[in-house]
């Protein structure tokens, strides 16, 4: 497991795997740009603070789950993993490309430390109350599931059917958070189809909810250290994030959801993020 | 045929008949009695798919989601990515049939060991009608990569069938029927995943089944016999991987084939048989099973007579292409003559 890192240090790394995302997604030529730049911070906390693993061994049997649900997201887990030690960064490069082991939408069986296969969306949820199910059986009690989700798929029926299943089964083990950053790929999401009241909606379903700022890495870890003490229901964290966070002129604009940068945005891209990283350096030294 | 170990007389009249799902509800249990890994997940169906019998010996091991068969897959895809050897179970028109796109990408794309069960597949059904009736299944499933489609010919064919499937680390298709059907298999018959099996030889013509309609080909068999033509009967309760070393083997000594199946010959057995002759061994050919259309209501024997799927139709089929294969013969005499 990577050593703990201070807040500090993890805000520097949330600018580093942006600043890879960008690269990786320009080098692409296509894929989602927002999502996972809003991600970042909520990648860097569970990679390099909340989650038990292993880079080394990404089958250690002891080790978190951690779900992709919306998989197209997967640009910021690639990158994050890179960084944590499971593949060289060179490879990000690769991401989309014909033979690849970072496909466009993540496989488990082309990338060790990829817990599942996902694109199509709405089913992370029940994959991951099938897995700490399965923990429950077996009487496990130290390993956690922990699933990232977009708010978009909610729209999806077998969300809400996993959401039930959880809550009947008291699936503690379970700590979803929810990416609320407002858009999906035809517009607002309240424009799309009206998500709110969504904490109120959780709750009514069984689950523990808390409301957090999703790119504030404190915030995020805390919300996932009060999820594991909560052990009469499943977790939901609802996390507030900037899509395209970081990147001012990709900030809440739906169109960025599933575009790339090309050279001029991604030159642009790059050295606002390196700006703000250099920001976070200085206010800190 | 010694080797098939079938019941003496598939005609007899105090053959015992018991619907093929009962033997997937003991195999279950079984596999539950070798295996703590195996689990049972069911989507508000478990005495019409026989998983009672597991639920009511390991209740820890059970798993009820309610009437939500998107879900019903993905928790086995999770279980199953925990080590746990997940059976599914509901209806087949909902299971394949409405959470096909969470099986292919959470189950076959992700390689995990999920047992899919669709019971109540075929007209057969009966009186609840086409919105119950799964024809379309063995076609959705037999079209993704990774899968493996098993209809099994009667109970304790059903029962072997999902021993085999536990010890199997695939992910897999079991159809089922809801009527009774006569059990011509004995504890002797083989069974292997991906073997199809000669139930009866013969040089005329090779009937080729599945499921339910392995017992109609046994039938038309006899039925043929007495008019002088000698069938092979093939059972194939592997639809994928298809046995093709046993079928063209069959072929290349009958030269005419007739497929019999409870299903939508369309990506059916049917289509699989023909796509496989097509380009190995052309050959005249006839395909016995629902013709691109819906059942509708009615009782099970009515609706196997309405719609052709008994061994009375097999026969009628088979001496068709028995014209047609000497018709064949006869033309490929004249022009060996005239060259």
């Amino acid at each position: 497991m990577p050593q703990k890192m201070s807040i500090q240090e993890l805000e520097l790394k949330a600018y580093d795997i942006r600043l890879d995302i960008i690269r990786m997604l320009e080098h692409a030529g296509s894929g989602h740009s927002a999502g996972p730049l809003g991600l970042a911070d909520i990648f860097t906390a569970l990679y390099f603070d909340i989650l038990k693993h292993d880079p080394k061994k990404p089958d250690w049997d002891q080790r978190d789950v951690l779900v992709l649900s919306n998989g197209h997201c997967v640009p910021v887990r690639y990158a994050t993993m890179a960084h944590a030690g499971y593949f060289d960064r060179e490879e990000l490069m690769t991401l989309r490309k014909l033979g690849t082991r970072l496909q466009g939408h993540p496989e488990r069986l082309k990338l060790p430390g990829m817990e599942t296969t996902s694109g199509p969306l709405g089913s992370g949820l029940s994959q991951a109350a099938g897995m700490a199910l399965a923990l429950q059986i077996n009487k496990d009690v130290h390993r956690w599931v922990y699933v990232v989700m977009s708010d978009g798929e909610q729209d999806e029926g077998n969300t809400w059917e996993a959401a039930m299943f959880a809550a009947k089964y008291n699936l503690s083990k379970i700590i979803a958070i929810t990416d609320r950053n407002n858009i999906q790929i035809d517009g607002l999401t309240e424009n799309v189809m009206p998500l709110e009241d969504l904490k109120a909606k959780w709750e009514a379903f069984g689950w523990h909810v808390t409301e957090i700022d999703g790119n504030n890495i404190e915030a995020v870890i805390d919300a996932c250290a009060m999820a594991r003490a909560v052990t009469e229901k499943p977790s939901m964290i609802l996390a507030h994030t900037v899509p395209g966070k970081g990147v001012d002129f990709m900030e809440y604009d739906f169109a960025w959801h599933g575009m790339p940068p090309n050279h001029e945005q991604a030159v642009k891209a790059l050295k606002e993020l390196r700006t703000l990283r250099g920001k976070i350096r200085s206010e800190h030294e | 045929m010694t080797e098939a170990h079938l019941v003496k007389d598939i005609d007899a009249k105090d053959i015992v008949s018991e619907p093929i799902r009962k033997g997937f509800g003991r195999g279950l249990l079984e596999a539950g009695k070798l295996s703590d890994d195996v689990v049972a997940i069911c989507a508000d169906l478990t005495e019409s798919t026989q998983m009672h019998l597991f639920k009511e010996a390991f209740p820890e091991r059970f798993v009820e989601v309610g009437v939500a068969e998107q879900n019903l897959v993905t928790v086995g895809s999770g279980m199953a990515a925990m080590g746990k050897i997940p059976f599914v179970s509901s209806y087949a028109a909902f299971s394949p049939g409405r959470n096909w796109e969470q099986i292919r990408t959470t189950i076959a794309l992700n390689d995990q060991p999920v047992k899919i069960i669709g019971s109540h597949a075929g007209v057969s059904v009966g009186p609840d009608g086409a919105t119950h009736q799964m024809l379309e299944d063995i076609a959705l499933m037999r079209a993704m990569p990774n899968m493996i489609v098993v209809a099994p010919g009667d109970s304790l064919e059903a029962e072997r069938a999902t021993l085999a499937l536990a010890k199997d680390k695939r992910p897999s298709y079991m159809r089922l029927a809801r009527e009774a059907t006569p059990v011509f298999t004995t504890p002797h018959t083989p069974f292997e995943l991906g073997r199809a099996y000669v139930y009866a030889p013969g040089d005329d013509i090779s009937i080729i089944a599945t499921g339910t309609m392995t017992y109609q080909a046994l039938v038309a068999a006899e039925l043929l016999f007495k008019n002088g033509i000698d069938a092979e009967v093939i059972h194939v309760p592997t639809i994928k991987p298809l046995d093709a070393v046993t079928i063209l083997k069959s072929v290349h000594k009958t030269g005419a084939v007739i497929t019999a199946e409870e299903a939508q010959i369309i990506g059916g057995l049917g289509g699989a048989v023909a796509e496989l002759l097509g380009e190995e061994h052309p050959v005249p050919m006839k395909r016995i099973g629902m013709h691109d259309r819906f059942g509708e209501s009615g009782s099970p024997e009515e609706l196997l007579e309405h719609f052709g799927l008994t061994g009375k139709h097999i026969a009628l089929a088979a001496h068709e292409v028995m014209e047609k294969k000497k018709e064949g013969s006869q033309r490929r005499d004249d022009s060996s003559q005239g060259g």
